[in-house]
């Protein structure tokens, strides 16, 4: 019974871990076939077994283009291809502000309305969420209209702006979820020693909600590491950033599927590897405070 | 004050007795300071955009820039209101949310009892399940369409191995809606994982032992002590999703087109506000239907959080 049990769990985490998994793989051995593998009627899944790898499509995507990425597509877009560094640079330069900024802003907001008596307060935090209800598409009109004037539009401050308010909501609620569980008695401690309020909160509190920020963080990076709506439409040039680019390897004739792959792969492991780290505080930053413990 | 005595200062608050700095800082002031930020960004981005096209809504304004721009009342939202089409889309709306939502919350729950056990490789099998949710919908959208296409890997399986008709997933208007269920089941089930194990982890094992004493059974365990503790951050998840597949449009844009495929049959509200708006240029319809959008996502998100409160309530 308990080795029936057993496998029984180990079976399903499989079956479950497979239907996550497989389109992953899909990708990956994807970025290392020739357009003819990828187009193949026959699927092929093992490389160097099934498929001689290959590892043009990253060469391609990093260093830009050679025009051979498989015979007889000569590919018009090599030249864009080669792009993809300057929009990976500039993922990061817009991710990282406005990341740095949400969190920062969001947390003392949080703290504000979670020791403070704020007027409004619940009314407050529902204003916060609903901002997140807007669809992008109904803000992206005005936005466009307003930056126009105000000349943002393709500027690093602009777009990173707009995806701080996209990422301040669920810091706010994150965070304030966290400083409820928090014992205020810890301030209480330091203040009764002589620490004025803003000292306690940035050499005691602060402090303690690193690892909160932390996971905090991987919500935002990934909200604005993958943007796509408002990204393509307000930046076409100096601030643009990978996702439109990805969108628009399509957009050129026959699809490069070995390059998008190639791209796809670069383009999340920063944040595999940001959120592998954190992993462990995960899931204690999500509580939103909805857990007494 | 020696740097040394400074330094001991600063690390031993209950020794020595501080000077406070800061203290012009009062907790009134400090609020002050803290909460403005976030209200003048969300006032800036979301408040203006919002009466713009709250005013806009009320115009005949188009994307043209030469046009004489005057007030119409009410007209576009009476316009709105007695056609069939913008309701429709809230019908398609519905068929995608409700089912995408609760597919994700029952299989990120179970998936999140299965992996709330400690077993080698558990930190690796959680990060690798978040993975999906870390790609940009670009990405996950392009690579299901190649997955899902008439004779692609899918496909192959289904004829090939299985030996049924195979499933046209982006041609079928009765299927395309399940289709986009399917993606954004695929790529935000870790999430509710994600909301599922951080509330399973706060279950404090005490509970268990004592229902082990008391030989309560495995679902009066579940039922009466797992559920009530993860339930309120389940709705906070629910809500954040619900949230989130109401205004999606980039999965459905990559994987069937930006009307929504073969007869419109994923054509979502928000996705008709791009066609009204961007594609037909009639800014001001398009406004007033993104408002009418909105109020119905206040009005359920209200609901939504009144039950989450009865729950943390009901503790």
């Amino acid at each position: 019974m308990e080795l029936l049990k057993r496998v029984g769990f180990w079976v399903v985490l499989a079956l479950v871990f497979g239907f996550f998994m497989f389109p992953l793989y899909w990708i990956l051995i994807s970025s290392f076939k020739t357009r003819a593998d990828i187009v193949s009627t026959t699927p092929s899944y093992l490389p160097y077994l099934e498929f001689n790898p290959i590892f043009d499509n990253y060469t391609d995507v990093l260093v830009g283009g050679s025009q051979t990425s498989g015979e007889g597509s000569t590919v018009t877009a090599s030249a864009d291809v080669s792009e993809f560094r300057d929009r990976l640079i500039n993922s990061i330069i817009i991710t990282g502000g406005s990341t740095i900024l949400a969190v920062l802003i969001g947390t003392l907001t949080a703290y504000a309305v979670s020791r403070f008596t704020i007027p409004l307060e619940d009314d407050f935090m529902f204003f916060v969420l609903s901002t997140r209800m807007l669809p992008p598409i109904v803000v992206l009109i005005p936005v466009f209209v307003l930056f126009n004037d105000l000349e943002l539009r393709d500027t690093y401050h602009g777009i990173i702006l707009l995806y701080t308010a996209f990422n301040l909501p669920f810091v706010v609620w994150i965070m304030k979820g966290f400083f409820d569980e928090i014992p205020k008695e810890y301030e209480d401690a330091a203040m009764m020693d002589g620490y004025s309020r803003f000292q306690a909160i940035y050499k005691i509190v602060l402090p303690e909600a690193i690892p909160a920020m932390a996971a905090t963080a991987v919500f935002s990076i990934i909200v604005s590491w993958n943007e796509f709506v408002l990204a393509n439409f307000l930046n076409r040039d100096t601030a643009s950033t990978v996702p439109p680019f990805l969108n628009s390897i399509i957009g050129v004739g026959a699809v490069e599927w070995g390059r998008l792959a190639a791209a796809s792969v670069v383009y999340v492991i920063p944040v595999i590897i940001f959120t592998f780290i954190v992993r462990n505080h995960l899931l204690r930053g999500v509580t939103f405070g909805a857990v007494r413990r | 004050m020696s740097t040394a005595e400074k330094i001991a200062a600063s690390q031993s608050p209950s020794t020595n007795r501080l000077r406070p700095k800061f203290s012009f800082l009062t907790d009134n002031r400090l609020s002050f300071l803290f909460v403005s930020p976030t209200l003048i960004v969300l006032l800036f981005i979301a408040i203006y955009p919002l009466i713009w096209s709250l005013t806009a809504s009320f115009t005949n304004r188009t994307m043209s820039q030469n046009q004489e721009v005057v007030g119409v009342g009410i007209e576009n939202y009476s316009e709105l209101m007695t056609e069939d089409r913008p309701w429709e889309r809230f019908v398609v709306t519905g068929k995608i949310v409700v089912p995408s939502v609760i597919i994700q919350t029952v299989l990120g729950f179970g998936i999140a009892m299965l992996l709330n056990r400690k077993f080698a490789g558990r930190g690796v099998l959680m990060t690798m399940m978040l993975i999906p949710m870390m790609l940009s919908p670009v990405v996950v959208a392009l690579f299901w369409r190649f997955m899902m296409q008439g004779d692609g890997i899918i496909n192959y399986y289904i004829k090939n191995v299985m030996g049924f008709e195979p499933i046209l997933w982006l041609a079928d208007r009765s299927i395309i809606p399940w289709s986009v269920v399917l993606v954004d089941v695929w790529m935000w089930t870790p999430f509710m994982m994600l909301i599922a194990l951080a509330g399973l982890s706060a279950v404090p094992t005490y509970l268990y032992e004592a229902a082990e004493v008391d030989r309560a059974g495995a679902w009066f365990r579940f039922r009466h002590i797992t559920l009530p503790i993860v339930a309120p951050l389940l709705m906070i998840g629910i809500i954040f999703r619900i949230m989130d597949a109401y205004k999606m449009i980039d999965i459905i844009f990559v994987l069937v087109g930006d009307r929504g495929g073969v007869g419109r049959a994923a054509q979502t509200a928000g996705l008709y506000v791009y066609d009204v708006a961007f594609k037909q240029q009639d800014t001001a319809v398009g406004s007033a239907y993104g408002y009418i959008m909105l109020v119905v996502i206040i009005a359920l998100a209200n609901l939504l959080i009144r039950q989450l409160n009865n729950l943390k309530g009901a503790e």
